[in-house]
């Protein structure tokens, strides 16, 4: 049995549903997905695109769009209370405050009317009611954190004149101004050089001992997953496959699109000839399988596999005191990977 | 070689359903289809000859026998109102003409020959878009005089701009295509490529323009009718008319109104219309 | 920003010298002659020629061109035909008329239709969508003199609620009444172009990035659409008030000879009936100048609200 890491926890997702209407008809991006995220740990959520994984995020900080969105069923549990029924307002404290979110695209994800400075600062005026002074005092000692050089001078200029790494910066440090417990990072470093992912990743992580926060990062990028996840969840047409500690997901991957995926990775110590990419294509929102999803792909499939939708249920491999969770009966009975 | 994306006139039936789904379109589209059948058959609508005067019933309200009532010199106001319509549709649909051929003519030479030449006509253009089309209108017809010729003259020159505008853009991405090289590598004048090649990629789209400007331009007609600028009386024009409401507004109130409302309903099928065909082409498009 | 301000001015010089060149010909343009176009069929050759020394039109043409442009350029526009006062003059007496109502429409046109074009783009499909679309059709759809008129009809004779006629004998804002149907004529269309673009341009900017990033910060809805969403919308709008001054200039004219109020309007209509040429090429110029003035703070006003303009070289 795994160890009761429920009081350790700062957000208990607990069978969400976050759907979209197409179509005229409501259907269902991620469906009964339950997550728990711990304090100070860096969660992983994996996937391909179409996976539900950035709605996820989305959902938890009830950013979808107005219209033509919303949250089917399910609970997330924070500080006490259940946000996802938390009227827009008092989301709107909670945004950028208690939870914040970095987004994937650096170039677009800043407004290009307003300094960097009275950006930052606003967050900080916003959540703490402090006067202005005292807001851009506090911005530029965050510029000055997430390593932009010039700060003091910097801080007046405009998104346009950063690159693409710094504003990244910017945004981290805009996110952090109110020491959130829960950072929300959906693909950040997708858009950046090689060079530069690997700066910003270290300074989330030395920002996330020094703050003392859990972070849910999203990414379809196992090298960073490798880097900087204590626990990995694997999202497949809108549900958790598989959920582990990041060594045991590397080494004794269970599910077959979790091992798929580790397959077409590229990895410095096996060659490029055995690569092998995943045959066939995530199903569409609208026409989801009635048994397991990632059936028509699987390779292990049985009959019993396109009855029933399968349940996430705890393998026997245990490693330290984190559990291990897949979603594939097949595999948890055959053991053997 | 960047390519121009395809209209959706490109695509036959595209603009068609993209016009039908459009209830607006269709309500544009009857509403100025009545008006040019009126205009067209007036003879055998209009009750009574919009020239005849009767000084016995002048200023008289509507009544059985004059429906829309009588003007000062005791004419019908429904039949010059029906006359009135041929003025309008005929100077309108005319300077559009002409402004359209002259427009895109200047825009295809201007977008093709490219260099200073291309930054002389878009600096002139700049400074005739840029002047109030009614106050060149008003200009150019007072220094012509006042006749039917003149006045489409005057409103055509006032909507060149525009046209010219919109067929400049898509000439220069155009003359980067590979059929164009092809045609200069095989020795076509430029003449003919302009022709063959350029003209009938955006004939679609300045067509379409024609629909929204010609609203502008029966506008600026009325206006110009109003001030005295148009044809001259007796002739009935709608504008003409308004001016005469005007002019004996405390007495005969109704004479203003009639016409004005012919305008609005013309104007807005016009724009109705223009605005289904332009969003059908490419919502993006913006008439300036 | 000074720097911008400043190579905004000096392009527009040669725009200056271009209009006053096009209005130099337009003007000479009359076909026939014009001293007698002016003094008529019966007038004797005497007096034909006395005018067309006076008017300078037995220079040879490049001469005229070289002093017109330097009457201009010092500030002398002449002498109107009909009233013998400068033309200047004659200008002054009635532009606080015209300043006033212009304003007053831009701030009905601008008043009501950005308020309106936010609430349609925010309330995206709704009612207040359909209502906005429909109010700008018809605005759109009136020439304005026809809304004039009708406007006229309806409150002023039939309803009694404004002067028919007005004197100007309140002065200059003494007639609050007076000023309401024309600024409200005027405005109408400009509030129509009003909506359409600022519905346009919200709509766009309202599904950037950044937007979202914003409410992820906390930002709440008024804030998130006047500082984050309005402020980046707000190029397009601009343009199109620039854009639409011209128009509003020109309508104006109707305005005010329907509305009977003094103004630069009404003295185009003298100049036109009167045969004022000289009147008439001198307030062609200050409209023309005008135009120019107003592009160029449509400009400066871009700098204000995008930095990115500023910075480009």
């Amino acid at each position: 049995m795994m160890m009761n890491a429920d009081d350790d926890a700062v957000l208990t997702i607990s069978n969400l549903r976050t759907e979209f209407r197409i179509g005229g008809v409501w259907h269902a991006a991620v469906r009964d997905l339950s997550l728990t995220l711990r304090r100070n740990e860096t969660l992983a959520i994996v996937g391909e695109s179409g996976s539900g994984k950035s709605v996820t995020a989305l959902s938890i900080l009830r950013l979808l769009p107005n219209a033509g969105a919303r949250i089917g069923a399910g609970e997330m549990m924070f500080e006490g209370r259940d946000i996802a029924q938390l009227s827009e307002h008092e989301m709107s404290r909670i945004r950028g405050n208690a939870i914040a979110m970095i987004f994937q695209e650096p170039m677009t994800s800043l407004n290009p009317t307003m300094t960097v400075g009275q950006q930052i600062a606003e967050v900080i005026t916003i959540h703490r009611h402090v006067p202005h002074s005292e807001a851009s005092a506090e911005a530029l000692r965050l510029l000055r954190e997430v390593k932009i050089p010039a700060a003091e001078s910097r801080i007046h200029d405009y998104p346009h004149q950063f690159s693409g790494g710094m504003r990244q910066r910017v945004m981290i440090a805009m996110a952090l101004a109110c020491r959130p417990k829960i950072l929300l990072a959906d693909e950040p470093t997708t858009a950046l050089d090689v060079t530069i992912q690997a700066q910003v990743l270290m300074q989330l992580d030395e920002l996330k001992q020094a703050y003392g926060m859990s972070i849910l990062f999203i990414t379809h990028n196992l090298g960073v997953v490798a880097q900087i996840a204590d626990r990995v969840a694997v999202m497949y047409a809108g549900e958790v496959v598989e959920l582990a500690g990041v060594e045991t997901l590397f080494a004794r991957p269970t599910h077959p699109y979790t091992a798929a995926l580790l397959r077409a990775m590229p990895r410095a110590d096996r060659s490029s000839d055995s690569l092998e990419p995943i045959a066939g294509s995530v199903p569409p929102l609208t026409s989801m399988p009635p048994g397991c999803a990632y059936a028509p792909r699987c390779p292990h499939k049985l009959p019993s596999c396109v009855q029933a939708r399968p349940a996430l249920q705890e393998s026997s491999d245990l490693a330290g005191d984190r559990s291990h969770l897949v979603r594939c009966p097949v595999r948890l009975a055959g053991a053997s990977p | 070689m960047t390519a121009a994306a395809p209209t959706t006139l490109s695509r036959p039936g595209g603009l068609w359903v993209a016009f039908s789904n459009n209830r607006l379109s269709w309500v544009g589209l009857v509403l100025l289809a009545a008006i040019v059948l009126i205009a067209i058959f007036a003879p055998l609508i209009a009750p009574h000859d919009p020239l005849e005067q009767n000084i016995v019933s002048r200023l008289e309200p509507p009544s059985a026998e004059f429906w829309l009532g009588t003007d000062s010199y005791g004419r019908d106001v429904l039949s010059r109102l029906i006359y009135g319509s041929r003025i309008s549709l005929v100077v309108g649909f005319l300077a559009i003409l002409i402004a359209m051929s002259i427009g895109a003519t200047v825009g295809i030479l201007a977008g093709y020959i490219g260099g200073p030449f291309d930054q002389l006509v878009m600096g002139l253009l700049d400074v005739m878009l840029s002047f109030p089309t009614l106050l060149l209108g008003l200009m150019i017809a007072a220094m012509l005089g006042a006749s039917l010729e003149n006045l489409i003259i005057a409103i055509a020159i006032t909507e060149i701009a525009p046209f010219a505008r919109i067929a400049r853009a898509p000439t220069i991405s155009l003359k980067q295509r590979d059929f164009v090289e092809a045609g200069r590598a095989l020795g076509f004048g430029p003449v003919r490529i302009m022709r063959v090649h350029i003209l009938p990629n955006m004939i679609s789209d300045v067509v379409v323009m024609g629909s929204l400007w010609m609203a502008s331009a029966i506008r600026t007609e009325a206006s110009l009718s109003f001030i005295g600028l148009g044809v001259p009386p007796p002739a009935a024009t709608w504008g003409g008319m308004i001016r005469e409401g005007f002019e004996n507004i405390l007495d005969a109130w109704w004479l203003a109104v009639f016409p004005s409302l012919a305008i609005l309903l013309t104007v807005l099928a016009l724009n109705l219309l223009g605005d289904a065909l332009r969003d059908a082409i490419d919502p993006k498009l913006r008439a300036e | 920003m000074i720097g911008y301000a400043i190579r905004r001015l000096v392009l527009a010089i040669p725009t200056l010298f271009v209009m006053l060149t096009a209005i130099f010909v337009l003007v000479r343009l009359v076909p026939g002659d014009a001293a007698s176009v002016i003094l008529g069929d019966q007038a004797s050759e005497a007096s034909l020629r006395a005018l067309r020394a006076k008017l300078g039109l037995d220079q040879p043409i490049y001469l005229q061109y070289l002093s017109f442009m330097g009457d201009v350029l010092r500030g002398n526009l002449g002498q109107s035909l009909s009233s013998g006062r400068s033309v200047i003059q004659e200008v002054l007496l009635v532009l606080p008329y015209t300043i006033e109502l212009t304003l007053a429409a831009i701030a009905v046109g601008v008043g009501l239709g950005l308020p309106l074009g936010i609430a349609a783009a925010v309330g995206r499909n709704g009612w207040i969508d359909y209502a906005a679309r429909l109010v700008s059709l018809i605005g759109l759809s009136f020439p304005a003199f026809v809304s004039g008129i009708l406007m006229l009809i309806v409150f002023a004779i039939q309803l009694g609620w404004f002067p028919v006629l007005n004197s100007g004998d309140g002065g200059l804002g003494g007639g609050l009444r007076s000023l309401a149907l024309p600024a409200f004529n005027l405005g109408i269309i400009m509030m129509a172009y009003v909506v359409r673009v600022t519905r346009a341009s919200m709509l766009g900017v309202l599904s950037e990035d950044y937007i979202r990033t914003a409410r992820a910060k906390g930002v709440r809805p008024v804030r998130l659409i006047l500082r984050h969403a309005l402020r980046n919308g707000l190029i397009p709008i601009i343009t199109v008030i620039g854009l639409y001054f011209g128009t509003l200039i020109g309508n104006s004219v109707l305005t005010e000879i329907i509305f009977n109020r003094p103004g630069l309007g009404k003295l185009i209509f003298g100049a036109l009936n009167s045969r004022d040429y000289t009147l008439l090429q001198g307030l062609m110029i200050i409209f023309a100048i005008c135009v120019i003035v107003v592009n160029t703070l449509t400009d400066l006003a871009y700098g204000l609200v995008d930095p990115r303009v500023k910075y480009k070289s």
